[in-house]
């Protein structure tokens, strides 16, 4: 069946939209990243405008996210003031973003920049989840499943001031750390379009030290502020939400939530991790051929208004 | 050189003008659209309009020259910026870009013979009848060398994409009075005014033209969302904030209350 956006002004199937929903939604319950980074790419291949695409999408996040948080929330696997501490660098780290990605803006090239983001972030997350994942799985096998790797170091993290509990996660560490990671994930989101939780689901495992049941939960719940934060700016400075498209992922996407979350409680946490690892290195791989293979049209079309 | 060239070519057809009118009134065209207007509506698929007319005239047919007729239908026509890749450092990268002034976002172009044979050179340089003369791009090539390079890629593009289409023998005349043709329309079709040219030509050159428009125009739902989101953005982006949530709790509601059973 065939539809067409109104602000996209496009005609597009249907079921091939909640297809996409649901399936980016699983992905979005299982790992708690919001899924933009899959879903964004797959829209630009199906014709929907670059602008219309990374706004919508933002607002499709807020849906799969809140419908993800809310089976957390019932499990008890979020950490509501870790979340906040992580939100409020957030949103400063968005703030900067925009103002860096406009600077970017009047000197040219800024899809290049994007691009070429999501290549050295993707690559290195990815790279780095899949190997540690690789070792923590070889040493469970050895030590016959048992006794896992001591919880955390005391370094660098745990000599800073400012020190807070975070019950729900059982750290008590300094909220610097969780702010500069909040900052930059948004500077990256910002940028990059998309909601960060790829970013942020490391960071809060291997710089903050949280254990991975909790870093799910926690990474929806902050990403829910930060990408309703961005719809609300690209839907009145750009104009580029379109509801239409938006309802019709956001319908696969919350469903393929749930059904998501509740893969993720069978698997186990390198499983999980392992997983994720190697579809943030596929994106990553996809991204980084379309720079370095002549593309077979060499010019493209864009609005005389924009960048 | 070549704008000397053009202005001479312009000011040739300026002085042909009144003899071309004064062959208007010989034989005009009297038009009929299936529509005039197309409602883009949530379930819009494409459209086919219907294009056909008769030549009234006060002469007996000229028997010299065959009457054929073209049909051009053009989209709003706002600049579109085109840039080029190369290779930089191993990456494919932007390296330049070219402002084209003008390019329909529609065009489409049906004709009763060859498109060679029912419009000459000179006729079509006048009224920017092949899709190749309906792009402009004048400052461009002043500062960038190929600039038809570009002009080309947006032509190829758009014609790839179905958005640009020469039709040659659509148009179906009869007895050199009446004529019919269809014009298949996209799903993708951009809002405006879709201007609608009709050319009588005899040995390549016009005898008469004609215009018109179609209006295309989203409505209902579509025209409601649209305005809300340019005059009401706040309230616009609010309303998806809220959909959002609400699909979020409801599909997590739904599955609980599924599970629990």
């Amino acid at each position: 069946m065939q539809i067409y956006l109104p602000i996209a002004e496009v005609s597009v199937n249907a079921f091939l939209l909640l297809g996409l929903g649901g399936m980016v939604g699983v992905l979005s319950g299982m790992f708690g990243v919001g899924g933009g980074f899959l879903m964004t790419p797959l829209l630009f291949f199906i014709g929907i405008p670059p602008a219309v695409a990374v706004a919508t999408e933002a607002n499709q996040i807020v849906a799969s996210s809140f419908s993800g948080v809310l089976a957390h929330f019932r499990r008890r696997t979020v950490d509501i003031k870790m979340g906040l501490v992580l939100q409020a660098g957030g949103l400063m780290g968005a703030a900067l973003g925009v103002v860096v990605f406009n600077y970017l803006k009047a000197l040219g090239q800024v899809d290049l920049l994007v691009k070429l983001c999501y290549v050295v972030f993707l690559g290195v997350v990815g790279g780095l989840m899949f190997i540690e994942s690789l070792n923590a799985i070889r040493k469970s096998k050895k030590a016959g499943g048992a006794a896992p790797a001591p919880r955390r170091q005391r370094g660098w993290v745990h000599a800073l001031p400012f020190k807070m509990r975070f019950r729900t996660s059982g750290l008590y560490i300094s909220v610097i750390p969780p702010v500069l990671v909040g900052v930059c994930v948004g500077i990256l989101a910002a940028i990059m379009g998309v909601g960060g939780g790829f970013i942020m689901v490391p960071a809060m495992i291997y710089i903050l030290g949280m254990p991975t049941k909790v870093v799910v939960g926690t990474s929806l719940f902050q990403i829910i502020l930060v990408t309703g934060f961005t719809t609300m700016l690209h839907a009145t400075t750009n104009y580029t939400v379109d509801i239409v498209l938006a309802v019709l992922l956001l319908v696969g996407g919350v469903i393929g939530a749930q059904i998501g979350t509740r893969i993720g409680v069978y698997l186990k946490a390198e499983q999980l991790r392992i997983l994720l690892a190697l579809m943030v290195i596929a994106v990553c791989a996809k991204l980084g051929l379309d720079l370095l293979l002549q593309p077979a049209e060499l010019f493209s079309l864009g609005d005389a208004g924009g960048h | 050189m070549r704008k000397l060239l053009l202005s001479a070519l312009t000011a040739a057809a300026l002085a042909l003008l009144p003899q071309s009118a004064a062959q208007a009134a010989k034989e005009e065209v009297v038009l009929g659209l299936s529509q005039d207007r197309v409602a883009i509506t949530a379930t819009f698929d494409g459209s086919e309009i219907l294009i056909f007319g008769a030549v009234k005239r006060e002469a007996p047919i000229p028997t010299d020259e065959p009457l054929e007729v073209i049909v051009a239908v053009s989209g709003p026509a706002p600049s579109v910026m085109v840039r080029r890749k190369e290779k930089k450092l191993g990456i494919w990268v932007n390296v330049d870009s070219v402002l084209v002034d003008s390019a329909p976002a529609f065009y489409a172009v049906a004709t009763s013979a060859p498109f060679a044979q029912v419009l000459n050179d000179t006729e079509d340089l006048r009224y920017r009848v092949s899709i190749r003369r309906a792009i402009r791009s004048v400052g461009a090539a002043m500062h960038i060398r190929g600039a038809q390079a570009f002009a080309d890629a947006v032509m190829r593009i758009r014609e790839r994409n179905g958005l640009y289409s020469l039709r040659e023998n659509t148009v179906a005349v009869d007895q050199q009075t009446l004529f019919r043709t269809a014009i298949e329309m996209p799903a993708d079709l951009t809002e405006g005014d879709y201007q609608t040219r009709i050319f009588l030509t005899r040995g390549g050159e016009v005898v008469s033209s004609y215009e018109t428009t179609i209006d295309v125009r989203k409505v209902g739902l579509e025209r409601f969302l649209f305005s809300l989101s340019r005059e009401q953005p706040f309230l616009y982006g609010l309303m998806s904030l809220a959909i959002a949530i609400a699909a979020g709790w409801g599909a997590s509601a739904a599955f609980s209350l599924l599970r629990n059973r």
